[in-house]
């Protein structure tokens, strides 16, 4: 598709012609919805690069020889080369060189945490502070491109021989289909199993169509599969199929199940109508579109007062759903102040610009319900901060009566999520921690129970995407190296 | 998808489909339910597995058409077609062992679940009285299929139309003060009878478990929707049951909880069906 792309046009470097960086140029912004719009619909805020921002965007970009932000993103991405080609008009094979080292950049580009890891280290802050290269939407604006672009039949992607050997994935979120992919492109026989209806995990059920539209993941999900992995939905390991009978059928298991149990708080009144764990609300609105008017479909509560308990990345998403429900008030509760939010910073601004209200250093200790059993308050106490805990922040602790009413009819409570513990509680021997998140070996990433490896969620408790998608590159080399050698010594988990 | 290969209208508003789901049919235990979807938009509903053939491949689900999706279902959806999704078997099966004498209970709806329990647990070799109640006569099903999975069967009705007249528990009470040892009762059906049957066993003594169906979205741990208080402690149906101590359930929260749609679910059946007849069936 090269011949739509006329670079010169864009500004781009000419075939022949040295790049000349123009890094004392501001970052280019991106357009986004307005407030007023977007609070009204579930599409995307970020809208993306066109062509011609992007090139202009990555004429920035020095193409450092010793590049930091390829040692600072978790699976080292050859940045300056995929920039490089951006820049020359060669937007497919950008992204063609991404998906080298990430099985999922549509996704990556759009929720990964570059503030804190490439773009924080990009050169170019030395000298421009605050305008590092904008390497995410870059990112984004590449595979974007190709997906839009070009029919991805992977039939062209260099895979070796088949090998013979059968793996099944247990789980298709970003650590089961990154794993795939390079087990796939390594020659093994792959079967992915989903337990819900639409593969993709946590990319499906848990962030929000506005951050991350559910047809790019469905894309990204179809490039994996034209890679020669099955997928087959509806199959609960440990349930629908049992667990011995994958041990059984299979060379080498990976175990990719996510952290897919809520944590609630244990207080009085907390099942009360109308309070939801983040997972049931997320699923509801996001995988099971509530927030449609489908009338066959799943209802979710609207709410006119909302209160959302916690403040890290689903507690953003929990709010400004909230809005878009037609929430008069929303507001996040939490338990610390705004320093020691968790949440990725562009969310907590979205989320203020969109209305959210911040009650900080408050935490709920017992919820009131009206005589039909629905919540209609809660009851908060205030906290003040004391010495650094073992997370290195501040412990919160309770101040003495100071507890005052909440109205609300909405309650989430996003104070995070644990492992399901269906596949460890049915293999004998598989060791974990605290009951449920499955313990590996940190360089092979077996698990305790031998040809079982596991990843991602389920082995660190809810992380974010990309650590999942290198989880999953990871354990892929590991049990290729398995397989073709079984036999060596592999080390239990350390 | 799953093709629909039997359906059956057992009365006004019940029916029995069997689905092509041959991985479901092979993994199912008594107590277990499933997770349907009509088509690819449409909610996730849980129903009890009502019998299974791994040889054919076939699950069979009984269902009342209450709600939106289980009219749908119901009126829209016939032999040879194929629905969207259905995933199981889900739950903790029922505890089965040879216990002795053991009561199943069945009401209403609750009739077609009690099946594979009484087969498991005669196969156990337990004594099964197995004690199915109905409106009355005209909504009566599956009356020999359960007869032949039990030792001995008492078929109550509310009006006396067939059988003995009166609700499950004047059969149970009857039992009881017969004589009767009873060394465990098992009770699936509507809310409001399987707590008449906890509350009447109380006193007695006897170790009672019902299955809780409460509302779901995923039915695999995930949600917490349908968490319910079981003695002091907060319990997902979906996978610590749906099996639970009777006496141990704390029923008023679980009835709340039932209620958390019934305006959405009025609204939307409004929307999608003009008659108000299957209002009727709602709980209220």
């Amino acid at each position: 598709m090269a011949e739509l792309i006329d670079i010169a046009a864009l500004g781009g470097v000419k075939e022949g012609e040295k790049k000349r960086p123009r890094s004392k140029d501001k970052r280019l912004e991106i357009a986004c919805q307005t407030v007023e719009k977007r609070i009204t619909n579930y599409d995307e805020v970020a809208l993306g690069y066109s062509p011609a921002e992007a090139v202009a965007e990555s004429m920035r970009c020095l193409e450092c020889p010793k590049p930091r932000c390829v040692v600072a993103c978790p699976v080292h991405i050859d940045i300056p080369t995929f920039i490089g080609l951006i820049s020359r008009g060669k937007f497919s094979e950008a992204a063609e060189d991404i998906r080298q080292y990430n099985a999922l950049p549509s996704v990556c580009g759009r929720v990964c945490p570059q503030e804190n890891l490439c773009e924080a280290a990009c050169i170019i802050n030395d000298t421009n502070a605050h305008n590092p290269i904008a390497i995410g939407r870059l990112e984004r604006f590449s595979s974007d491109w190709q997906l839009m672009h070009q029919d991805r039949e992977a039939s062209h992607v260099h895979k070796k021989p088949a090998t013979g050997f059968k793996v099944a994935v247990i789980g298709s979120g970003p650590a089961g289909l990154s794993c795939s992919a390079d087990l796939a492109k390594m020659g093994h026989s792959v079967d992915m199993f989903e337990a819900l209806h639409k593969p993709g995990g946590v990319l499906m059920y848990g962030i929000p169509e506005f951050r991350l539209p559910k047809a790019i993941v469905q894309k990204e999900i179809a490039y994996v599969r034209s890679l020669g992995v099955n997928l087959e939905c509806n199959v609960v390991v440990g349930r629908t199929l049992p667990v011995q009978e994958v041990m059984d059928t299979y060379d080498a298991v990976y175990v990719a199940s996510g952290a897919g149990f809520p944590n609630m708080m244990n207080i009085p009144g907390e099942n009360l109508n109308g309070i939801y764990s983040a997972n049931e609300f997320l699923t509801r609105v996001n995988l099971m579109k509530a927030w449609s008017d489908n009338p066959a479909g799943t209802p979710v509560r609207k709410p006119k007062r909302a209160v959302v308990v916690g403040a890290g990345f689903t507690a953003f998403d929990v709010v400004r759903i909230a809005l878009r429900l037609g929430a008069e008030e929303a507001s996040i509760v939490y338990r610390r102040s705004r320093e020691e939010m968790p949440g990725r910073g562009e969310e907590i601004e979205h989320s203020l610009e969109e209305g959210a209200k911040f009650i900080l250093l408050t935490n709920p200790v017992k919820y009131l319900g009206d005589e039909n059993g629905f919540v209609r308050g809660v009851i908060v106490q205030k906290m003040e901060l004391g010495e650094p805990d073992s997370s290195g922040r501040r412990r919160p602790v309770p101040v003495k009566d100071s507890e005052y009413e909440i109205p609300c009819d909405l309650v989430v409570v996003a104070i995070g999520q644990t492992p399901n513990v269906l596949i460890p509680s049915q293999l004998p021997g598989m060791a974990t921690r605290w009951g449920s998140v499955i313990k590996v070996n940190r360089e092979t990433y077996m698990t305790t129970v031998p040809k079982v490896f596991a990843g991602g969620d389920a082995i660190t408790g809810a992380a974010t995407v990309i650590l999942a998608t290198r989880a999953g590159r990871e354990a892929a080399r590991a049990m290729d190296a398995y397989l073709r050698d079984p036999g060596r010594t592999w080390n239990s988990p350390a | 998808m799953y093709k629909i290969t039997r359906k059956k209208v057992l009365a006004p508003g019940v029916v029995e489909m069997a689905l092509h789901a041959p991985r479901v049919a092979k993994a199912h235990k008594p107590g277990q339910f499933l997770m349907v979807m009509n088509r690819e938009d449409s909610e996730r509903v849980p129903l009890t597995i009502a019998d299974s053939d791994p040889g054919k491949g076939e699950v069979t689900i009984v269902f009342l058409e209450v709600g939106r999706s289980t009219i749908e279902l119901g009126e829209e959806f016939n032999e040879g077609d194929e629905i969207f999704a259905v995933v199981g078997p889900l739950g903790t099966p029922t505890h089965v062992e040879k216990f002795g004498t053991v009561v199943v209970m069945g009401g209403g709806l609750g009739v077609a679940p009690i099946y594979p329990i009484c087969k498991g647990l005669k196969e156990a070799g337990n004594t099964v009285v197995t004690v199915i109640g109905y409106r009355k006569k005209e909504i009566m099903f599956w009356e020999e299929k359960i007869r032949s999975a039990s030792t001995e069967l008492i078929v109550t009705t509310d009006d006396g139309s067939y059988g003995e007249k009166g609700f499950v528990t004047d059969a149970l009470r009857k039992l009881h003060e017969g004589g009767r040892p009873i060394d465990r009762v098992i009770a699936i059906g509507p809310p409001i009878m399987m707590r008449a049957v906890s509350e009447m066993t109380r006193p007695w003594g006897i170790p009672t478990w019902v299955s809780l169906n409460t509302i779901m979205v995923d039915g695999t741990g995930m949600c917490g929707g349908c968490r319910v208080e079981i003695g002091k402690e907060s319990k997902f149906v979906c996978v610590d049951g749906p099996d639970f101590d009777a006496h141990i359930v704390n029923w008023d929260e679980m009835f709340a909880r039932m209620k958390v749609y019934t305006v959405e679910e009025r609204e939307a059946i409004l929307a999608n069906h003009e008659c108000k007849l299957h209002l009727d069936n709602i709980r209220r």
